[in-house]
């Protein structure tokens, strides 16, 4: 296989792998001034993602690395193009990542407030831009010989919206399940309600997001032209419906796999979609950046891959361990024993 | 100003912020480390106390330095796309690994570590923060591969208008790149030692908690000795090498405008770069500057006349900034050892002068680490790839003056803010002291 061919896919799966992980981290937070009824629970909120949301955090710093390292040209123009969206992005993942290390280092109720909004909106703002920007490199930005010529307002368009709106909401279900999974008590129950609530609300916005991406994108071309995909948006589909099966039927850690399922076939579904291209031209298709035009050098992709293939399986291992070793359900009588707790 | 000026302002705003976090990170990491191995060895809830009280500091620094890292990591492709896409293939590549390599490691070990307490062995524990701490400097080492890269380009070629790596070994082999990476985490561990010296020290003058902060700041007052002395040896690497693959650094570090054979160092200078010469002179040194770039006192040195205009950096910046880091980094050399000798005569008590002076010192070792970054950085100029790329050729073509004075200004105002929130905090956790109640830690850490 043509090493961008391998980078491509392992691009994808950095970035699926990263909204997975901090996704639930997202959806807990965008959930937190819904559900949590007094400090105990706020606090019992942020100590769910406690030990986990700085690891999570790192798969996008790997997704940005591996698109610098892989695909340069692509990093250089999509990071200048999408300036001011990125910048929102980083403020508020600065501000949500001290929200969660700051809260507890004061006792004053303002002090806490303060940091519960900052944690809020640290979070709902990545998880709608990231949903902004992924619709729109779907949709094609408007790049040209002279290069890009949007701005941030042209980003938002009604496709680039809706996929803002998809991602809030498949992080919200998802934090409710990781709730549901990782802690007990009233929180945990009101949780399972919350999930019961949103999931026919994320099924509608999902069939809504499947139709117009049918309109305003050319991903499904791609699987026409090789059925053998085909299996990733079926899986997509096929995930979401499950994870609302078992909403339903109560059995809340099958539905949290299977929602951290439904993210990755998703972020597949649009990554597949958009082979060969990384960032598309809504101008002229010759205009595209793809895994081909603007990859490293075949040494370099050598290398990369090399330490790709030793250290990703490694981290996955011990990050994996470190989710066993907090894998209890916490109650607010825990965190209040326990003085490292944030 | 335009983008260019902004991009390399923000640029400059954003790293020497960062670089307030991740210098102290890579030296109280293994102090920490330290002490948690030797409550592990020992029993001793002493060295418990020890670990939790200077770990909450070392947590509430560490937060800032992760979140401002993802800053830099952005503005490569934000501001400077046409340098990332020149550079990329080489430059990317020590990025990339780092997170791969460093970044996971640490961030999921310390989560293990601030939540772990009573969920794994103690022994498990302390691995968990030697870990943190050796992911921490491994990072180190990858960034600044890639910084030394810039400094001094090794092992490309270039082909389809751009950078492309050839020898990647050339780039882990970079004698720029190992001497950054060790001068810098060195002087890293100096701000650690001088930060865990100068709290001790003003609890050792309030008479709270004296065990805990003898031991505390004795075993900085040791570190803190090999460090500074470390940061002298790394310096005269970083010396050698600068002179070899960066001439006209060099001769702006010493305002050094005439080449020539045996030349002499100037202590004090007022550089008049338009007039190609230095106004004032005082204290000439014979053969010094000869023998710190080569090693050999009748060495020839390139003078700042031998380049171009349009190749020299700044000299004035770069000339100040110079001595007063190594007059502070004499300075460092100093005070650690006399904190060694009072420490180890049992003295420091009864010392009080001495230990004002340490709390005083606490942001000194900071500065100087700031003057070494001015020197390499604006020495660097006016190139981003030493000899290679000018700065100005990689900045950003399609980003407008609004989008950069708009992220500027957000950076400025956000990382003021945060600077205010983290000093509160350092300042109320380390007035502190270590919790009072060590049966509720002891029942905690049973495992």
């Amino acid at each position: 296989m043509e090493f961008q061919i391998l980078w491509f896919i392992l691009w994808g799966v950095l970035w699926a792998v990263y909204f997975m992980l901090d996704g639930f981290d997202f959806g807990i937070s965008i959930l937190q001034p819904f559900i949590a009824k007094n400090d105990a629970e706020r606090r019992l909120i942020l100590n769910s993602i406690g030990p986990v949301w700085d690891g999570n955090e790192v798969w996008l710093i790997t997704a940005g690395g591996a698109t610098f390292a892989a695909f340069p040209t692509t990093y250089a123009v999509m990071f200048s193009s999408l300036y001011t969206p990125l910048l929102l992005i980083l403020f508020a993942l600065i501000i949500r990542g001290v929200s969660i290390e700051f809260r507890s280092k004061g006792d004053s109720p303002a002090w806490k407030s303060a940091w519960d909004k900052a944690f809020v909106i640290g979070s709902f703002l990545p998880a709608l831009l990231f949903g902004v920007a992924f619709g729109n490199i779907f949709k094609g930005l408007p790049f040209d010989a002279d290069g890009y010529h949007g701005t941030l307002f042209s980003l938002l368009n009604p496709y680039g919206l809706l996929t803002g709106v998809l991602f809030v909401m498949l992080f919200a279900v998802h934090g409710a399940l990781w709730l549901t999974v990782r802690t007990k008590g009233d929180l945990a129950e009101r949780a399972a309600g919350t999930a019961k609530k949103l999931w026919p609300v994320l099924a509608v916005i999902a069939v809504a997001f499947l139709v117009f991406t049918a309109f305003a994108t050319k991903l499904y071309d791609n699987y026409l032209s090789y059925p053998f995909l085909a299996p990733i948006p079926v899986l997509a589909v096929a995930s979401l419906l499950a994870a609302g099966y078992f909403v339903f039927t109560g059995k809340t850690l099958r539905a949290f796999v299977a929602s951290c399922l439904t993210i990755l076939m998703v972020t597949f579904t649009g990554v597949a979609g958009l082979y060969p291209n990384l960032l598309p031209s809504s101008i002229d298709p010759k205009f595209s950046y793809t895994i081909f035009n603007s990859s490293s050098s075949p040494y370099t992709l050598t290398i990369m891959t090399v330490v790709a293939l030793v250290f990703v399986p490694i981290v996955i291992l011990y990050q994996a361990w470190s989710y066993k070793v907090f894998s209890d359900q916490i109650s607010t009588d825990d965190i209040a024993k326990d003085e490292d707790a944030y | 100003m335009d983008v260019l000026a902004l991009s390399r302002l923000q640029f400059a705003v954003t790293a020497m912020f960062h670089f307030i976090f991740v210098p102290l990170t890579l030296g109280l990491s293994w102090l920490v480390a330290f002490m948690e191995w030797r409550y592990v060895r020992t029993g001793d809830v002493q060295y418990l106390r020890m670990t939790k009280f200077w770990g909450k500091l070392f947590l509430i620094n560490f937060a800032l330095g992760v979140v401002t890292g993802i800053a830099m990591e952005f503005q490569f492709g934000m501001n400077w796309a046409e340098y990332s896409r020149y550079v990329g293939d080489i430059f990317g590549a020590p990025l990339a690994i780092e997170a791969t390599l460093a970044f996971f490691l640490e961030s999921t070990f310390i989560g293990v570590w601030i939540f772990g307490w009573n969920r794994i062995s103690k022994r498990l524990h302390a691995v968990s923060i030697t870990i943190v701490a050796f992911a921490t400097n491994l990072s180190a080492l990858w960034i600044l591969f890639a910084n030394g890269w810039q400094q001094h380009p090794v092992g490309y070629v270039l082909k389809n208008g751009r950078a492309e790596m050839v020898d990647f070994m050339a780039l882990l082999t970079n004698p720029n790149g190992i001497s950054k990476f060790l001068h810098t985490t060195v002087s890293g561990y100096v701000i650690a030692a001088f930060f865990v010296m100068g709290i001790s020290a003003w609890h050792i003058l309030k008479k709270s908690e004296l065990p805990v902060f003898k031991k505390s700041f004795r075993y900085a007052a040791v570190f803190g000795l090999a460090a500074t002395l470390a940061v002298a040896l790394t310096g005269d690497m970083e010396g050698v090498n600068v002179s070899k693959t960066q001439p006209a650094k060099l001769a702006a570090m010493e305002a050094h405008w005439e080449t020539q054979k045996s030349a002499p160092i100037t202590l004090f200078a007022v550089p008049d770069p338009d007039n190609e010469r230095n106004l004032v002179e005082f204290v000439k040194l014979p053969y010094l500057l000869s023998l710190m770039g080569y090693h050999d006192p009748n060495a020839e040195v390139k003078g700042l006349k031998a380049f171009p205009r349009e190749d020299r950096p700044p000299v004035t910046p770069v000339f100040a900034s110079f001595r007063l880091m190594v007059g502070l980094g004499s300075l460092f050399i100093l005070i650690a050892a006399i904190a060694v000798f009072l420490s180890w005569k049992e003295r420091i008590e009864s010392s009080p002068l001495f230990l004002k002076l340490m709390v005083l010192m606490i942001p000194l070792p900071y500065i100087a680490a700031w003057l070494g970054w001015m020197v390499a950085e604006i020495g660097r100029q006016p190139w981003i790839v030493y000899g290679l790329l000018r700065t100005s050729e990689g900045v950003s073509k399609n980003v407008d003056l609004a989008q950069v004075i708009g992220s500027l200004a957000g950076f400025t105002v956000l990382y003021g803010a945060l600077a205010a929130v983290d000093i509160y905090l350092i300042v109320k956790f380390a007035k502190k002291g270590p919790d009072a109640n060590t049966d509720s830690i002891v029942k905690m850490t049973r495992a």
